[in-house]
């Protein structure tokens, strides 16, 4: 009934067992970050309740998803965020500094 | 001053036999997801239950947004006094953050392990599912309030889903004549050296993982701040495997003496408390009083820890040298922030809490001051899941009342006693565990204030200074502090205090904070479909 759930991130297998998310499946494969931010810095989990918007990744192509909030599925496609400002659509930040 | 409404606008569609039949619920013991996800193998009912809201597009009594301690109390309660209800929640099931648990579908064992009151959850979950099998209360799972208005006396919830995989995304508008606001909150922190590094959580965020993934964040660990929260989560990560190096409480626990009838009104805490200790105890994790986790080390990820003794305000003391440990993960916490954004966005009045936390004014009723919301929950104050509880109960009984439906007085003044008793008790704990007087004195002008927008406790410094920028949203105007992605969530608090220089918070430093247009991050392209197909 648990049969692990295979998921590839970056190319590379991860798994997980069902019902856990993304984050807890990363956080299980000693994964610690998979995001940069402007600044260079890495991120990974923080709140783990889906307030922070640290964790965020790219799920099947849909980038700024919450890590700790996207349930873990067989064959998800999971890819790190690249260092540039993430172009996902999702929120009012503004990726140019200077406005 | 809310108005009694009748209920009838908003009755359900009565001619739903399939759902009646089911009105006696499932067998006792019977597992169901009562906030359902909408995953393989339930999917079939779960839809049909989904496409039976989208298409009534009604108007129901009673929206309650959260099904934790408090949403779940009150949900339950207003449904089976008559009411139509609409529960709202961004979790998969069913518990919020304090009873967060494993899947429900995935059939884990023991899904009850680490947590307190779970008999008290698992009895409202059979409730709410029979209400649910009854068309009682329509749950709306994995759904997030983006933006709540009021248009001819009836609140809009406008709903996102919480991330894109969810596979049934309408109805995008939830309509309802009442509003219960029980959003909960998460931790509250206060930024040091290093906090942005990988492999620093907030410990509620490592019990999260516990509770309901069953991972362990780290090997070896540090939990630290204050309050009585660290201690389950120290218990919770050794009881899993990993090694507590310490528990770092800045305060004293004879801080419990400044309001020694506050400590004694809820017996059954104090002997919670004691169980945490024992647990420490055998499993051999130290708890330092006043000490501080104040510098996080490593490269790309968390390899060590500084921790130091505090004196009475919150000075490092100088005379005791601080200890270096290695450790792969940080959990702090400093207590709780309540979730605000919606309870500003409907203008209920706010104060200022004993913790510093802006809360929601609510009478002993749980009425806000704004006709047809009520708050209940960490929301109105924290205080716990107990508290929580007895205040979503006492909100769905009033609820109830104001629909015009009878309801015993007793019942009500019965509750109303607990919800005193608890928040003397909270007030005690609160007071016991303040954020220490001299915390910023910990920071560098480098230590990263808005993890967001990556703005420096120097930059805020010097906004304040130079510009005599005396208040968060002033800071936040002209250095960008709380202008990123979590909207000031995480670093709102911290900014209020360093602003503050010392003073106490008041309600002008937090509620702009709390004011946020947007309550969830929603897409430009739900954003721009909004109000189609609305009738």
């Amino acid at each position: 009934m648990n049969d692990p759930i295979a998921m590839t991130l970056d190319g590379r297998t991860l798994t997980a067992r069902p019902g856990q998310s993304v984050g807890a499946a990363l956080t299980d494969a000693g994964v610690r970050s998979w995001r940069t931010t402007r600044g260079g810095q890495p991120r990974g989990l923080f709140c783990g309740i889906g307030v922070c918007f640290d964790c965020l990744i790219t799920v099947d192509g849909r980038p700024g998803q919450r890590a700790c909030l996207v349930p873990a599925r067989a064959g998800l496609v999971l890819e790190t965020a690249p260092a540039s400002p993430s172009p996902d659509p999702g929120h009012q930040r503004r990726d140019d500094r200077d406005d | 001053m809310t108005e009694p409404r009748p209920t009838d606008p908003a009755r359900p569609d009565p001619g739903a036999p399939a759902a009646l039949s089911q009105l006696d619920g499932p067998p006792a013991g019977r597992r169901h997801s009562a906030l359902p996800a909408h995953r393989s193998g339930e999917a079939r009912e779960v839809d049909d239950r989904w496409l039976r809201a989208e298409r009534s597009g009604g108007v129901y009594d009673v929206a309650v947004v959260g099904a934790g301690p408090a949403g779940l109390s009150a949900a339950v309660t207003a449904a089976e006094q008559g009411l139509r209800v609409a529960l709202v929640d961004a979790g998969a099931q069913p518990g919020g953050q304090f009873w967060r648990h494993p899947d429900e579908g995935a059939a884990w064992p023991d899904e009850g392990r680490g947590q307190h009151g779970w008999r008290r959850f698992t009895r409202l979950r059979d409730r709410l599912g029979r209400l649910i099998g009854g068309g009682r209360v329509e749950a709306f799972a994995e759904r997030q309030v983006w933006f709540v208005e009021e248009r001819a006396a009836v609140w809009h919830l406008h709903l996102t889903t919480t991330h894109a995989a969810v596979e049934t995304p309408a109805p995008r508008l939830v309509r309802a004549t009442s509003l219960v606001l029980c959003p909960g909150g998460y931790d509250r922190q206060l930024p040091v050296p290093g906090w942005d590094l990988p492999g620093v959580m907030t410990a509620g965020g490592v019990q999260a993982l516990l509770k309901a993934h069953r991972s362990v964040a780290g090997r070896r660990a540090v939990v630290a701040g204050t309050g009585p929260f660290l201690l389950p989560v120290a218990e919770g990560l050794a009881a899993a495997g990993a090694e507590v190096l310490a528990v770092c409480e800045a305060n004293s626990v004879t801080g419990w003496g400044r309001s020694p009838l506050g400590a004694v009104s809820v017996p059954g805490k104090g002997l919670e408390a004691l169980e945490y200790a024992g647990a420490l105890l055998r499993h051999r994790v130290p708890f330092r009083q006043r000490t501080a986790l104040t510098r996080v080390h490593g490269e790309g990820s968390v390899t060590g820890a500084t921790l130091s003794r505090l004196d009475r305000t919150g000075r490092v003391r100088p005379d005791v040298p601080p200890q270096r440990v290695e450790v792969d993960l940080v959990a702090f916490g400093w207590g709780f922030t309540p979730s605000l954004e919606l309870v500003s966005a409907v203008g209920a009045t706010t104060r200022v809490d004993v913790d510093e936390s802006l809360v929601a004014w609510v009478d002993p009723n749980q009425r806000t001051d704004v006709p047809r919301v009520y708050a209940a929950g960490e929301v109105t104050g924290v205080g716990g899941a107990v508290l929580a509880a007895g205040e979503g109960e006492l909100a769905g009984l009033t609820l109830a009342l104001d629909h015009g439906v009878p309801v015993a007085g007793s019942r009500i003044e019965a509750l109303q006693r607990g919800v005193r008793r608890h928040r003397r008790f909270a007030a005690a704990m609160h007071r016991a565990h303040p954020v220490p007087q001299r915390w910023a004195e910990w920071l560098t002008d480098e230590t990263m204030l808005c993890r967001c927008e990556e703005v420096t406790v120097g930059a805020v410094a010097e906004v304040r200074d130079v510009l005599g920028a005396g208040d968060a949203r002033t800071a936040k105007m002209l250095a960008r502090p709380g202008m990123g992605r979590c909207q000031g969530r995480v670093c709102g608090f911290a900014t209020a205090k360093l602003t503050a220089c010392g003073r106490s918070l008041e309600t002008t430093d937090l509620a702009p904070l709390a004011k946020r247009p947007f309550t969830a991050p929603v897409s430009l392209g739900e954003l721009a479909t909004t109000g189609e197909g609305e009738d």
